[in-house]
């Protein structure tokens, strides 16, 4: 043991002198989660809006008025004619139009079905699709009010209401979805290459052999080398989770101890992932690269951070039962959001602490290797 | 009882056999110098003797351990240091001591103790808190020995240790490796530069695998002492040498520096021959005489001889 905290004590120092290695794991995640939680926004707001109201009565004031205090639709212009829209539209000034044709009061009155025009630009189809959505719910929304005005003839509320309430995230605001992931996504990176470059650099400077040479264990030798990582990605990941609440208002509503016990799992995973790396290739390149990829692909694409597993075909949905990232992320955004207990998550830290020990357990094996 | 004893210590890889039942002793303090072309087996037989690589078959004994069936054993018994010097580059002088003796489990006292008699040893009084990579290469080359013996090994091991030092460095390593000799430390060394061949006690050349000759300098030189040696020094050594190739006395010729060494027969003491048949080719020389054979030429001979090509 005092073996181990020798190397440990050697590698913290290695560490503090070596910016390169306390820039990947300190100073990146940060910018990472900057970068990305305000670059990786699904919600569309402030969609700017042109209005051609031909019809200009009480029915159509009504349906402008509930797109505007929908707070998705700022109604930037007043056309006058088709034209008119479609050079806004061309110059990027307005996104969307909406056209209200003369007569829609009296179709409606009549019992005919009243058309309004929605206008979308379409050259990013994942904007048009959510716009698209935001104005049909408005639409839909202020003809049912129309039509019971018009069967009860005075204000009474409808007969059945849907009274949604969303929890965990009542905004529906993707930021709290995404954040989690990201604080995977950045932990599962800055560990496992700063874990692999840390021993490659060792086999490439030949201190490796050196140490081999000397009568310590590969176990003490590899628990000493990653006690200063699994401490400095652990503070690490903690920032981030900090700097989640601060900059993006993530919750904290379960308890902070189920947390550090998860993303020290987490983390032991990611540190073994690095070792395991670190016994496939001989230079810090190499290593670079392998990390990246590792950590990078399947956390990114497969851990449901972005891409819903559910919608996944099988054969890379039984991928991703390998990929820890899609456990951490079901527990930590349980822990965060839902405030569950141990048990709820259970399931996901036992996944996590089987891929963490099987890894460190391939990484001791194939460190052995080269041994007598 | 000897500090190593190898008996038909043999390791292939696959079908390669890079050492072939290679027996020898070496005494406790005894300098032994491992010498050999690149390839030849020196740095394999190193490796299973500080117990990195299991012997594929026979033998060896360091400092009384069986390095194939204990070679964790054997590691806290010897010091290595090979010629990269690894030490950490970003770590100062005296957190690579501390390092290296906490490695080999040494305590907070025995580390302190230690650290001083390394930094006198290898003269770094004063540049405790440099950093490594900012190092002369022969304070590196000491700091590395330091390092290798925090623990006090009985058996040393240097793996090519003066690799890209300068030769007054050289020089202070090599007082150093003779200090810890006399006290009786055992070196085991591996080197290139057949001039440092000659601060061996002992020498065993190796070649494909195999010893191809082995004991003390004075007695690799003797093997030729039946065989006279003439240095021809002439403007035109390539002429010479074809010119001499054929004469009957001669075994052969070899260029050496610039001058020409020519190998005489057994018994043949006679250079007449040698300098009627350059007359004959119009050749000139400035000198030619009898000169003691050099570690080289011995070196040159086993390796030519083991591998039956002429070098």
């Amino acid at each position: 043991m005092r073996k181990a905290l020798a190397v440990g004590r050697k590698e913290l120092w290695q560490i503090v002198r070596d910016r390169r290695t306390l820039m990947i794991l300190l100073f990146i995640p940060a910018f990472f989660l900057g970068l990305y939680g305000y670059a990786l926004n699904f919600d569309i707001r402030h969609v700017r809006l042109a209005v051609m109201d031909r019809e200009n009565n009480h029915d159509s004031r009504e349906l402008i008025s509930s797109f505007t205090n929908s707070t998705y639709f700022d109604i930037v212009a007043n056309a006058t004619s088709m034209p008119d829209i479609e050079r806004m539209m061309d110059r990027g000034e307005v996104r969307a139009a909406l056209v209200i044709p003369e007569g829609m009061s009296r179709d409606l009155r009549s019992g005919r079905v009243a058309l309004v025009q929605v206008l979308i630009n379409g050259d990013n189809a994942n904007t048009a699709t959510t716009v698209f959505g935001y104005a049909q719910a408005i639409v839909r929304g202020v003809s049912a009010q129309l039509q019971l005005e018009m069967i009860t003839g005075g204000q009474l509320a409808p007969p059945i209401s849907a009274e949604p309430r969303i929890w965990y995230n009542p905004e529906l605001t993707s930021t709290l979805f995404l954040v989690p992931g990201l604080i995977g996504f950045i932990v599962m990176i800055s560990s496992v290459v700063s874990t692999s470059m840390s021993i490659v650099r060792e086999k490439e400077r030949g201190t490796w052999e050196q140490v081999r040479m000397a009568p310590i264990s590969n176990l003490s030798y590899v628990v000493g080398k990653t006690l200063p990582y699994f401490a400095i990605s652990l503070v690490s990941a903690f920032l981030i989770i900090a700097a989640a609440m601060l900059l993006f208002g993530l919750p904290m509503r379960g308890s902070w101890l189920l947390l550090l016990f998860t993303v020290s799992l987490y983390l032991v995973g990611a540190l073994g992932t690095g070792l395991l790396v670190s016994t496939l290739v001989d230079s810090q390149s190499l290593a670079f690269q392998v990390s990246l990829l590792v950590s990078m692909l399947p956390t990114i694409l497969l851990s449901g951070f972005i891409f819903p597993i559910a919608s996944m075909p099988a054969p890379i949905r039984a991928v991703t039962y390998i990929v820890p990232a899609r456990y951490f992320l079901v527990a930590l955004r349980a822990i965060v959001l839902k405030g569950v207990d141990l048990h709820v998550v259970s399931l996901e830290l036992a996944a996590l602490g089987v891929y963490a020990s099987g890894v460190i357990g391939l990484a001791s094996a194939r460190l052995g290797k080269g041994k007598a | 009882m000897p500090a190593v004893t190898v008996r038909e210590l043999t390791r292939r890889f696959g079908n390669f056999v890079a050492v072939d039942h290679v027996s020898f002793d070496v005494d406790q303090g005894e300098i032994f110098g491992f010498l050999g072309a690149n390839g030849a087996g020196k740095s394999t037989t190193i490796r299973m003797l500080c117990g990195l690589l299991k012997p594929t078959s026979g033998t060896a004994l360091v400092g009384g351990i069986d390095v194939g069936r204990d070679p964790e054993g054997v590691k806290s018994r010897i010091g290595y240091m090979s010629q990269r010097f690894s030490l950490y580059e970003l770590l100062t002088v005296e957190e690579n001591i501390t390092f290296f003796g906490g490695l080999y489990g040494l305590d907070d006292k025995a580390i302190a103790s230690r650290r001083d008699f390394v930094l006198e040893m290898a003269g770094l009084r004063g540049r405790e808190r440099t950093l490594a990579r900012d190092l002369a290469g022969g304070w590196r080359q000491r700091l590395a020995l330091g390092c290798a013996i925090l623990h006090e090994p009985p058996i040393l091991f240097l793996d090519e240790p003066t690799g890209g030092v300068d030769p007054v460095s050289r020089r202070q390593f090599w007082a150093l490796i003779h200090q810890l000799s006399q006290n009786g430390v055992t070196v085991f060394v591996t080197t290139h530069y057949l001039d440092e061949a000659e601060h061996c006690h002992r020498l065993a050349l190796m070649q494909a695998g195999r010893i191809a000759a082995l004991g003390t300098v004075h007695e690799l030189k003797n093997v030729f002492s039946n065989r006279a040696v003439v240095e021809v020094r002439t403007p035109s050594p390539m002429e010479a040498l074809r010119a001499l190739d054929d004469v009957p006395s001669v075994e052969k010729t070899s260029l050496f520096g610039t001058a020409l060494h020519v190998w005489l027969r057994p018994g043949e003491r006679d250079t007449g021959p040698l300098q009627a048949r350059l007359r004959e080719r119009g050749l000139k020389t400035d000198s030619v005489e009898f000169v003691q054979p050099s570690l080289e030429d011995v070196f040159m001979d086993v390796v030519e001889r083991a591998s039956g090509v002429p070098t």
